[in-house]
């Protein structure tokens, strides 16, 4: 079973990639944009077959390792 | 004195710790992140570097391996551990210091010189020290000294704040902040003062011919303050 995170920057958390990616769009012609905030994808592929165990497995993987949490949040995504 | 120096895969200046350490009589030892004990040791080292090449987040991997289990025993129990650079970032991961190490605010990989204000004296790093302020050489990308505000009134209310980046006078202001750290913080203690996360590298400044002798006296004052 694949399952997906997302992590993303708390808000508070000052994100200069995005800023600059921000700024180079600008620089390109989208000037429609409010803001940039850079993340992280994971796709975990776990033998797990059961949705919620899988899923609760990945949460534990978020808090230890794939995220750090002073700074940063995660989100799984539903496999379904 | 009994020092280890921790390599992972990726340590770059642990060599330089081990000169250093030597140089002002530890007796040093180095020790492989894959090993599951640390010699007996009166002060551990986690060295700079790039271990696993930075991936995920800087020190995210090594706060992991099978060493840091007891590094962490060894620093819970009241043993003096000591991480430089990307050792303060895995120290950071361990949670054995509160924060975070962010991207320098101007993206910028910044290697140079810099002045640090010694915050607290009262700890067995820096006690006895003469000097207020000491020139190091900082080279790191993510340098960024983060924390929420429930932890930085935490760091202040502990006296928990080591070393904040300043000029050579010791003052401390905002054009002296090479890479947007909080409150200029340079390095930090965990509440106990026994462990160091420091960015700049004294192990770089102990020779006039090569840099500067402000690492000399530190290391020097540390190995009297451990005897």
């Amino acid at each position: 079973m694949k399952i997906s995170v997302i992590i993303t920057l708390k808000k508070d958390v000052l994100d200069p990639q995005g800023k600059v990616i921000h700024q180079t769009l600008d620089g390109m012609g989208f000037n429609d944009v409010n803001e940039v905030r850079q993340g992280k994808y994971f796709e975990i592929d776990t033998k797990e077959t059961d949705n919620d165990k899988a899923k609760a497995k990945v949460e534990d993987m978020c808090k230890k390792l794939l995220a750090n949490l002073v700074i940063e949040n995660y989100k799984i995504i539903d496999p379904k | 004195m009994k020092s280890s120096v921790i390599t992972f895969p990726g340590s770059n200046c642990d060599r330089d710790m081990d000169v250093a350490l030597k140089k002002f009589g530890f007796k040093n030892k180095m020790v492989w992140h894959a090993d599951a004990e640390l010699p007996k040791s009166d002060l551990v080292v986690l060295p700079g570097g790039f271990s696993y090449g930075d991936y995920l987040r800087c020190g995210s991997m090594a706060s992991k391996s099978k060493i840091m289990k007891s590094v962490i025993n060894f620093a819970n129990s009241g043993g003096m551990v000591m991480g430089i650079c990307n050792g303060f970032q895995i120290l950071v991961e361990t949670g054995l210091v509160p924060g975070v190490l962010l991207r320098n605010k101007y993206l910028e990989f910044i290697c140079k010189n810099v002045f640090v204000k010694i915050n607290n004296k009262q700890n067995k790093y820096f006690k006895n020290i003469n000097n207020e302020v000491l020139e190091l050489h900082i080279a790191h990308n993510e340098g960024n000294y983060f924390c929420t505000n429930d932890q930085l009134k935490e760091i202040e209310d502990n006296n928990q704040i080591a070393i904040n980046y300043c000029n050579q006078n010791g003052k401390l202001e905002d054009q002296f902040n090479p890479n947007g750290s909080i409150k200029n913080i340079a390095g930090i203690f965990n509440k106990e003062k026994n462990v160091l996360g420091m960015m700049p590298h004294p192990e770089r400044m102990i020779d006039t011919c090569l840099s500067g002798e402000d690492g000399s006296l530190f290391f020097k004052n540390l190995i009297n303050n451990l005897k």
